[in-house]
């Protein structure tokens, strides 16, 4: 394969006088001469004519678009940092863009390798067609140099695999070993199709831990362990800036532990096929200073503010009278169903419906209308509201901040 | 007579192509293999059907480990096992592992006879073995009662139902095999790969009493083991 | 070596020989023809119209396939389009990836190799005829069904791999998984006597001579994937049949409030499933051992370590399936385990890409299509190949695991290293499947359409799933900015759906034209395929080659060098020992039939049935077994043929 290092002088000749070459000629030169004489069957369109070059060409331009394609993702300068894993925020994420750093690096390596040995070995060869005679010389004498580079190229993929192999056990070890002490738990339970997130406990003992939905807030630099659980089917959490995923399993437990470095709002959304609306199932994280966070904390614990006025009261028994109770819970008031989210707090979310809509006053009313309209497969029902009805309702929601 | 001891150095050949001419009709002076002399069948791995046979056991032994590994496996989940319900009563069971081991007599008999070309003693031995299949399938019904669980009570009951129904599955067939074999030797028409037809026969209900070894002592000794 | 008592020309038979007269020869093409008319094409049980039959169908279930992709691009060209509604969409991928893995993929390996395996070996047929034609009819029927259900509304929706509890009573209403879980059966069914066959024909059927160590590599590659079905696809079945009885008879296999595990289900499949992408993989790694030395006109570079490669392949396939399942609880040091042996299969993979492009490094190269199509698994497949071995690690994979760079992965592999290589083998063997020439100047549209599209589609998945994309999402909203690398993938996707029509076209043009019709080889090629006359004659070979090198008809021909004897007219065929293909029994083989046509009827009535009633397993094994029966029973006019020939052991 030493040829490999001459290559200009096989592009040289490959370019010019493809098929006749003097050197390494001895045992087929016969059929080089038989291809003078040859007729125009279809072979002949594929031998020996200029058409060779540009498929060729095709063929690298792709290498490069493709290598070029891909280097400046694994730099991180990734276009949706939203929900990206190149764009990692805390400490687990990085570790994971560290070792797929390296596995694009040396993936890339073996991939431009194999396509060099192969651009070279079709340019440099000399052409034929189905009359040449085939090259018999290999069942008389063994071919040792190619045995040797092939056993060299296939001792080198072991070395670069076992290179690889450590680097990934590491990664492993570091990501389960993430220091957790003084970490916030928090129980996440997956349904179709939305979150649920059950906070810990305060000072005060069990009564004082509150449940959110779709949006979970955690505090920069504290490690946070999630306690995964789900009512139905599979579901899977997944919030790529910060880790990489992990299934909630009917009747098995799991945790997955992260810690966020940077301030910032991540998505994430449930990887697992669940069903109809599993497109639709996002959640946001919040990370923000560990005082922002408190305060966030504090106030998701107590129970609604219900404020007075004739428009709100109505609104009120609308929801606690309807069928919106059976379903949500609205902490201070008679609400207390849970089969949907628990709405305390739902003025403090960015969005509704997992991730669906943006919290608009406009989005509540559609949704409240005729949710399986914007969410097709959602369990929660169209409610024909009498406007005042559905006026008074939102203006209530409204101050449920 | 063997051909791979002529191989010769490879030489050129010549360049006008493919040597296909050189199996045609065309050259007369080729020597030929005449294969005129040879059997019409033979016994054991000389008989296609016995690598059917084999595929199949394979294929079959395949589903009966894996269903045991199932019932492991969710035995490994369990705080208790069985779930909720007694192990099974053992005396079927056992009657029934007697049969069938000593259904292998008979069956060894109409392998033998069928290998010696005795029609007529494979013919026996063929009957009497579907006669102790007979008794089995009718002591299977009882060992289905006395498993002491239903398969919709919970998994345990499930994959219990699975593996003897799995099993009785195998005899099943193997029964009708058998039986239509049998038929065929008594009313003809008659060939001479009729007898191997009954020795593969034998081959295989030898895998179908053996494979039931194992699942006998999963369904009736390993509820009853703490490991 | 005692000559028979009684020689079968004595008893009047015509026996075959290289100097056969032409009324021999006639009597051998009539012997093995299928017979004529309605009931003929029924009954017909000759191996290459089962093959090309099977091969259609397979390549039918592709086009199906391929245009639900194509309709599902079209749902995500854009972000929050609404085209499709998430109830179609579900269904959509389901029936794609099911149809194109269960219905094409591995069927279509078994489809091509048992055409081409018997030419290759020096056979008449393959072993067991009508087992044969039984499986491709259980195997059209449970595509249909599948289809049917589909057209009528019943599509299954919880994806190719049917997770339960998605998949169970409970979340998964209707009768949608219980026909996909039937058609499992159906395909495995069919998949596992095809191995049968497969298996029996390659040991037994050999021509003499024909050494193990001499078999062409496709055979080899044929044989190891085989053996591969006989140990995965009973994992599945045994899956499969539990989640039906849990939906249908209340059993609880998968419910863990009655001592379940929905886990045990992806281990039963994966068990499966991952050994079913090498049954996709092996035997295009044979094509490309066939074309490869055929259009560098030299023996393959290192046939020993190909040999042992493939084996090494296979039985590190069973080692991988909980690289699926990085992200469930399984114990950490075991997730170790099944990384270093996902890093591990590379090198087998890697021995046998090093081998080729040696092969090609000595060779001289004949630019046709066929070696472009392989030429291009070299890119696609080895980029496919590394993100496997990324996908393998498990911090990788808990980032992409169910994202668009599994589904780029996939598609990588699949296509690069089965579909590439098949369309490829499409073009080499065509004269030997129709006795026509595909065109060349298509053919190159054909492949650069493909190629093109087929990376335009694809590669940006690997950038949507690092972005963040998941797959079998419906839609994704616009602020995601998935939208631009997906309306590429849906432009590349029509890219490939232009080329799949070119290939169409070049298919209908070469037969409305009808030149291009070669009487032998066309390309020069080593192997005993190309020994026979285009299109082959029912019998295959005038007389049985006796073989001599693994190129037969590169090497020197020894001496003697063909057979004869067997009977011209009674389908009597050649064994041969298993190791040294030396001389074994001449058994007689038997005649078309339509009991396996009924019998596969029978057994679909049973397989429908057990979907609305368990009941059905009862009363349905009946007309199943006395099909059954008149399969078996032999008819006088065979038996007496038999017993003339017959000669004991
Ligand atoms: C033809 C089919 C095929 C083939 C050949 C492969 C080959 C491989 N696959 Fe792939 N795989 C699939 C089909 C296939 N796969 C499918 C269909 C799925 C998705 C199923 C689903 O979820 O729907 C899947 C999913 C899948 C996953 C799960 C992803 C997930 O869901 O999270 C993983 C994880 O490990 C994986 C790994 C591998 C590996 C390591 C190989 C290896 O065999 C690759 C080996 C080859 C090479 C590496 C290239 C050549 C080698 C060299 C040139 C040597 C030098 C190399 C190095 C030094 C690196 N595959
Ligand atoms: C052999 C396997 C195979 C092949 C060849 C393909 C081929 C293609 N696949 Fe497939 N794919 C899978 C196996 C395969 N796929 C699997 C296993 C999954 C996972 C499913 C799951 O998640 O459950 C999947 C999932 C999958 C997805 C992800 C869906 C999702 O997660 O939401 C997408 C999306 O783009 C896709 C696209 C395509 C496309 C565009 C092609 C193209 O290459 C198709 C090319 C073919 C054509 C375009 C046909 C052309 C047809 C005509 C020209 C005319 C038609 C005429 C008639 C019908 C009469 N596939
Ligand atoms: C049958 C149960 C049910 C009833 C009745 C019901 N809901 Fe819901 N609701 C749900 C479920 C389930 C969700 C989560 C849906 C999703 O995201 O897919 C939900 C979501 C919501 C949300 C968005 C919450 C968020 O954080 O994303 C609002 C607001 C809401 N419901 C208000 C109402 C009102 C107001 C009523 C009565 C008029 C009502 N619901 C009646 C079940 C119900
Ligand atoms: Cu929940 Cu997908
Ligand atoms: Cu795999």
């Amino acid at each position: 394969m030493r040829n490999l290092f001459r290559l200009d002088e096989y592009f040289a000749r490959s370019m010019c006088h493809r098929g006749g070459g003097p050197t390494n000629a001895s045992p087929v030169s016969r059929s080089g001469r038989a291809r003078g004489a040859r007729t125009s069957n279809a072979a002949s369109r594929c031998t020996g004519t200029p058409a060779r070059v540009w498929p060729l060409a095709f063929y690298s331009a792709w290498v490069a678009v493709l290598t070029a394609g891909s280097l400046p993702q694994a730099a991180g300068a990734a276009s949706a940092p939203l929900q990206s894993v190149l764009s990692p925020a805390g400490i687990q994420a990085t570790r994971i863009a560290h070792l797929w750093n390296l596995t694009l690096i040396v993936c890339s390596g073996v991939f431009a390798a194999v396509l060099l040995v192969l651009l070279v070995a079709i340019v440099r060869n000399r052409r034929s067609d189905h009359r040449t005679t085939p090259d018999l010389s290999s069942l008389a004498q063994p071919e040792g140099n190619t045995r040797r580079m092939v056993v060299a190229a296939t001792l080198l993929s072991s070395v670069l695999l076992f290179g690889l192999l450590f680097a990934d056990v590491l990664t492993d070890h570091a990501l389960s070993t993430l220091p957790v002490a003084n970490a916030l738990t928090i129980e996440v339970t997956g349904h179709q199709w939305w979150w649920e997130a059950r906070y810990p406990s305060g000072r005060n003992g069990d009564a004082d831990h509150f449940t959110v939905a779709n949006e979970l807030h955690i505090p920069v630099g504290r490690p946070v362990i999630v306690r995964l659980r789900t009512t139905d089917v599979i579901h899977t959490f997944w919030v790529p800036n910060l880790h990489g995923k992990r299934d909630m399993i009917p009747g098995r437990d799991a945790t997955i532990e992260f810690r966020a470095d940077k301030a910032g709002t991540y998505r994430g959304q449930c990887a697992e096929f669940c069903g109809f609306e599993h497109a639709l199932m996002a959640f946001y994280v919040v990370a923000e200073s560990p005082a922002a966070y408190d305060a966030w904390a504090a106030h998701q614990r107590g129970a609604a503010t219900l404020s007075a006025g004739a428009l709100l009261q109505r609104g009120q028994q609308v929801f606690t009278s309807g069928t919106c109770a059976s379903c949500h819970t609205v902490r201070g008031t008679s609400a207390t169903g849970t089969l949907g989210p628990d709405l305390t707090h739902l003025m403090s979310r960015q969005t509704i419906a997992a991730g669906t809509l943006p919290n608009t006053t406009g989005n509540l009313a559609g949704w409240i209308v005729d949710a399986p309209r914007l969410k097709p497969g959602t369990t929660m029902p169209p409610n024909r509201l009498a406007p005042a009805d559905l006026q008074a309702l939102l203006a209530w929601l409204g101050t449920l901040r | 007579m063997n051909p791979s001891d002529e191989r010769r150095r490879p030489k050129r050949v010549s360049t006008e192509g493919p040597m296909s001419e050189a199996v045609g009709a065309s050259s007369p002076p080729v020597a030929v293999l005449d294969v005129s002399h040879l059997p019409s069948f033979g016994y054991g791995h000389r008989s296609l059907m016995w690598w059917s046979t084999l595929g199949l056991m394979l294929i079959e032994g395949t589903a009966f480990a894996i269903g045991v590994m199932m019932y492991f496996y969710l035995r490994s989940l369990a705080q208790v096992w069985p779930l909720n319900a007694p192990p099974p009563d053992l005396l079927w069971g056992t009657a029934n592992t007697i049969v069938l081991l000593a259904s292998m007599v008979p069956n060894q008999l109409a392998k033998r006879a069928a290998e010696r070309g005795d029609r007529r003693g494979a013919c026996l031995w063929i009957w009497v073995c579907l006669a102790f299949a007979v008794v089995f399938l009718v002591l299977r019904g009882f060992e289905f009662a006395a498993l002491n669980v239903k398969w919709y009570a919970n998994a345990y009951g499930s994959v219990v139902w699975l593996l003897l129904g799995l099993h009785t599955t195998h005899i099943i067939t193997d029964t009708v095999d058998t039986a239509v074999l049998g038929v065929l030797l008594i009313t003809g028409p008659f060939e001479g790969k009729r007898l191997v037809d009954v020795s593969e026969n034998a081959l295989y209900w030898y895998f179908v009493v053996l494979s039931w070894v194992p699942i006998f002592a999963v369904i009736y000794l390993a509820p009853r083991l703490q490991l | 070596m005692s000559g028979r008592p009684e020689s079968a020309h004595e008893r009047g038979h015509l026996l075959d020989g290289p100097a056969m007269s032409p009324a021999v020869r006639d009597a051998l093409a009539r012997t093995w023809s299928d017979p004529p008319g309605v009931m003929g094409w029924v009954a017909a049980i000759n191996h290459k119209t089962i093959s090309r039959r099977f091969i259609t169908a397979t390549f039918a279930f592709f086009l199906l396939a391929g245009a639900l992709a194509l309709v599902m691009r079209l749902q995500l060209a854009e972000p929050a389009s609404h085209l499709v509604g998430p109830d179609l969409y579900d269904q959509l991928f389901t029936m794609h990836g099911t149809t194109m893995m269960f219905l094409f993929a591995v069927p279509v390996m078994q489809a091509v190799a048992t055409f081409i395996v018997p030419l290759m070996i020096g056979a008449r047929s393959v072993a067991f005829p009508r087992l044969n034609a039984y499986a491709y009819w259980i195997f059209l029927f449970g595509g249909l069904t599948l289809y049917v259900a589909f057209a009528l509304g019943w599509g299954p929706a919880a994806g190719w791999f049917a997770y339960t509890p998605l998949s169970g009573p409970d979340y998964s209403p209707g009768k949608g998984v219980d026909i996909w879980a039937q058609m499992i059966t159906f395909t495995e069914l069919s998949s596992l006597l095809e191995a049968v066959v497969l298996i029996t024909t390659i040991f037994k059927l050999r021509a003499p001579g024909m050494s193990l160590n001499r078999m062409p590599l496709f055979v080899w590659t044929t044989l190891v994937t085989q053996f591969m079905v006989l140990f995965a696809m009973p994992s599945v079945m045994l899956g499969s049949t539990a989640l039906i009885l849990d939906r249908l008879v209340g059993t609880h296999f998968y419910n863990p409030a009655k001592g379940g595990d929905v886990l045990l289900w992806q281990h039963l499949f994966w068990f499966f499933g991952h050994p079913e992408v090498y049954l996709i993989f092996i035997p295009p790694l044979g094509f490309i051992s066939s074309i490869i030395p055929t259009f560098s006109r030299r023996p393959v570079f290192g046939y020993p370590a190909m040999v042992l490669a493939v084996i090494a392949t296979a039985f590190l396939a069973f080692g991988l399936w909980v690289h699926h399942m990085f992200a469930t609880v399984v114990p950490e040091l075991g997730k170790s385990f099944f990384t270093a042996a996902s890093l591990m299969i590379a090198i087998p993979t890697g021995i046998q890409i090093f081998c080729w492009l040696a092969t090609l490094w000595s060779g001289r190269l004949n630019f046709r299509t066929p070696l472009l199509f392989v030429l291009a698994f070299f890119f696609i497949l080895v980029l496919g190949g590394l993100t496997g071995v990324m996908l393998g690690s498990v911090p990788l994979d808990l980032q992409v695991h169910d994202t668009y760079f599994v589904v780029a992965h996939l598609h990588y592999v699949v296509i690069g290293g089965a579909v590439f290589p098949l369309f490829g083998a499409f073009y080499y063997w065509f004269p030997l499947f129709t006795g026509r020439m595909l065109d060349e100047t298509l053919g190159r549209w054909n492949f650069w359409l493909f190629f093109i599209g087929f990376n335009v589609a694809f590669f940006p998945m690997h950038l949507l799933g690092l972005h963040g994309m998941p797959r079998r999402v419906w839609t994704y909203p616009p602020e995601m900015g998935w939208g631009p690398l997906n309306m590429m993938a849906t432009l590349g996707a029509w890219m490939i759906a232009a080329s799949v029509l070119v290939f169409l076209l070049n298919v209908l043009e070469t037969y409305r034209r009808g030149t291009a019709r070669p009487d032998r080889d066309p390309w020069g090629a080593g192997t005993l395929e190309w020994s026979v006359p285009l299109p082959p004659p029912p019998h295959n070979f005038d007389a049985l080659p006796v073989v001599y090198g693994r190129d037969p008809l590169w090497e020197p021909v020894g001496q003697p060098s063909c057979v004869a004897g067997l009977a011209a007219d009674s389908r009597e065929v050649l064994t041969t020992t298993v190791l040294d293909a030396q001389l074994d029994t001449r058994p007689l083989f038997p005649s078309p039939s339509i009991w396996p046509f009924v019998s596969a009827i029978a057994t679909t009535v049973l397989f429908i049935g057990s979907v609305f009633t368990p009941w059905a397993v009862v009363w349905g094994a009946f007309p199943v077994a006395a099909a059954l029966i008149g399969w078996f029973w032999p008819s006088r006019h065979e038996n007496r043929r038999a017993v003339e020939l017959e000669q004991r052991p």
